[in-house]
């Protein structure tokens, strides 16, 4: 803008008392009205979520309580409890239930003991441009595909792959195979909450410990380990709810087994029985809202 | 507290060495690429690139491809600018309900997978009673990835600080010219940054997507599974996987420039 068009509007002067506003209306009543501004940044966004996602969920939790005529194939809009009463009765679903949390903590505990003494070198023993490397050498598989992850583990516990050729043996496809992949795949979810909760521990914490006589092994129970409950906590859930989650693995290394993803995915689909695959969907809504109370007072969230 | 020198050296190596097996099994693919035999049997007994050619060739993996991409792109945008308006109200705002919004926000991605599929295919298909479609995924995934945008967004804004808005509304400019000339040009890195991470989750995304793809819409995960357990579309399949985890470096590299541009910052 040129400086003569400048002078020439009322805005532009440089005395104060003749200054008026630059803005148009519009933006002055913006200005002035705060709530008008709130919605007008919320009402998109909160428009979306609840049309989108919470009547998604509302309705999946009513649907649960539908069922399907055995005769039409469709849905009969009175309430029931039958789908929960299959849930319990039927063997098959306490079964794949129980296959699919010892799976989930299966996969949580081997990436948290892995994570763990990573974490720790990378955050408290390896010198700071050792620590940048190793930081984007635990970043990088992230951006890898999940689905190339998954098939490369096929590739290597193949019949004839390189688990086999190493001599250690394939465990062939089934249930190891799966933790094995899901275990590898959320590894890097699980060091990175860690790595920065173990970021945050000072140094000079540790020294103070050191100089007042307690040994190595003590300081990292009595004085690391509390402070990194948080850190583990979050990495923990990841894995968890990652792995429970997780239906393609099972099916693409875990053999002829199956997860809680599969039962919902076979009654959405080809089984045409969605009441019955919202009544299965809310076992992993109830374990995690469970998780998540009982985790709420460690603090643990507030690092999510 | 001191580490003997041998408890460094053992969690180094134990470092160092789960950070090398975590590349075997990628490094297994891209050597599969080239292997010659069909069923991809270890250690390769020569080096072919028919499976390249025949994937240059595949039609099936260029129309996913494109399919993804366009959906990748669409959810992208969808997610930017419904997170960055979520990010600018829940970080310069206190209203009633806040806490429940932020929550909302995380819960599509802090779900399992399956829960957050089944709910929107019974949302689509039983509650709405509309087809699966394209649309479909886009709106599913653009749904999941505004969360990634809300967080790179919202702490980039609390490291802002309002000084610099306070300034530019106190000098006469309005909302939207604050807006555009003061408050955008700091966002930049951290939309840049959002965007990135929304669409890799998209481009990716298998589980949700199972559950609210069409009949037709095949993204490139889907074909990859679908084409996965057939013998002869396996080792197309290998080499697609390789052109993937090429790609994926992009973002790293992207990633480790923007950083260092920070730190020359500073």
């Amino acid at each position: 803008m040129s400086a003569t068009s400048a002078d020439t509007r009322p805005g532009r002067t440089t005395d104060p008392a003749l200054r008026g506003p630059v803005a148009r209306p519009g933006s002055r009543l913006l200005h002035r009205m705060v709530w008008l501004r709130l919605s007008l940044l919320l009402s998109a966004p909160l428009a979306w979520m609840l049309l989108v996602y919470v009547v998604a969920l509302a309705a999946l939790l009513i649907t649960s309580l539908w069922s399907v005529d055995s005769l039409t194939s469709e849905i009969d809009r009175s309430w029931t409890f039958d789908n929960f009463r299959t849930l319990v009765d039927n063997e098959v679903y306490r079964t794949v239930t129980l296959r699919t949390l010892g799976v989930a903590v299966a996969v949580t505990v081997i990436d948290v003991a892995i994570a763990l003494p990573i974490a720790f070198y990378m955050a408290k023993v390896a010198t700071p441009r050792v620590r940048r490397m190793l930081v984007v050498a635990v970043l990088t598989p992230l951006w890898a595909s999940y689905l190339v992850k998954v098939f490369s583990w096929r590739v290597v516990l193949s019949e004839g792959g390189l688990a086999d050729w190493t001599g250690f043996g394939s465990p062939g496809y089934g249930l190891t195979a799966v933790v094995i992949t899901q275990a590898y795949i959320w590894l890097p979810y699980v060091i990175l909450p860690i790595f920065a909760s173990l970021e945050r521990v000072p140094d000079s914490l540790l020294e103070a410990a050191g100089d007042l006589g307690a040994p190595s092994g003590l300081v990292l129970r009595s004085i690391v380990l509390p402070l990194l409950v948080p850190g583990i906590v979050a990495g923990a859930i990841f894995s968890f709810s990652l792995t429970m989650g997780d239906y393609i693995t099972v099916n693409i290394v875990g053999g002829a087994n199956q997860m809680l993803g599969n039962l919902v995915y076979i009654n959405a689909g080809a089984a045409n029985n969605l009441p019955l695959a919202a009544a299965i969907a809310m076992i992993p809504i109830v374990v995690m809202l469970v998780l998540l109370t009982a985790i709420r007072r460690t603090g643990a969230l507030d690092n999510l | 507290m001191t580490l003997s020198p041998l408890s460094r050296r053992v969690l180094g190596g134990l470092t160092f060495g789960v950070l090398a097996l975590i590349y075997v099994p990628l490094l297994v693919v891209v050597a599969n690429s080239v292997n010659p035999s069909q069923s991809m049997t270890w250690p390769p007994d020569g080096v072919t690139f028919d499976w390249w050619s025949r994937a240059a060739h595949s039609d099936g993996a260029r129309e996913a491809l494109v399919t993804s991409l366009q959906v990748a792109v669409v959810a992208t945008v969808l997610a930017l600018i419904l997170g960055t308006l979520l990010a600018l109200a829940l970080q310069r705002y206190s209203f009633f309900g806040k806490d429940a919004v932020n929550l909302l926000v995380i819960l599509p991605i802090a779900l399992p997978g399956v829960v957050t599929g089944i709910a929107l295919n019974n949302g689509f298909k039983g509650i709405m009673g509309v087809d699966l479609a394209l649309w479909t995924i886009v709106v599913a995934h653009a749904t999941f990835c505004i969360v990634t945008v809300f967080n790179n967004v919202q702490a980039r804004l609390r490291r802002m600080g309002t000084s610099l808005e306070e300034a530019s509304a106190d000098l006469g400019a309005g909302v939207w010219t604050t807006f555009r000339l003061v408050t955008l040009p700091q966002l930049r890195s951290a939309l840049l940054a959002g965007g990135m991470l929304a669409f890799a989750l998209s481009f990716d995304e298998i589980i949700v997507t199972t559950f609210t793809a069409g009949q037709g819409a095949t993204t490139l995960p889907i074909w990859i599974l679908n084409n996965m357990f057939r013998p002869n579309q396996a080792p197309v399949v290998n080499v697609v996987a390789v052109v993937l985890i090429i790609f994926s470096i992009i973002p790293v590299w992207l990633a480790q420039r923007l950083s260092s541009d920070v730190e020359g910052v500073r």
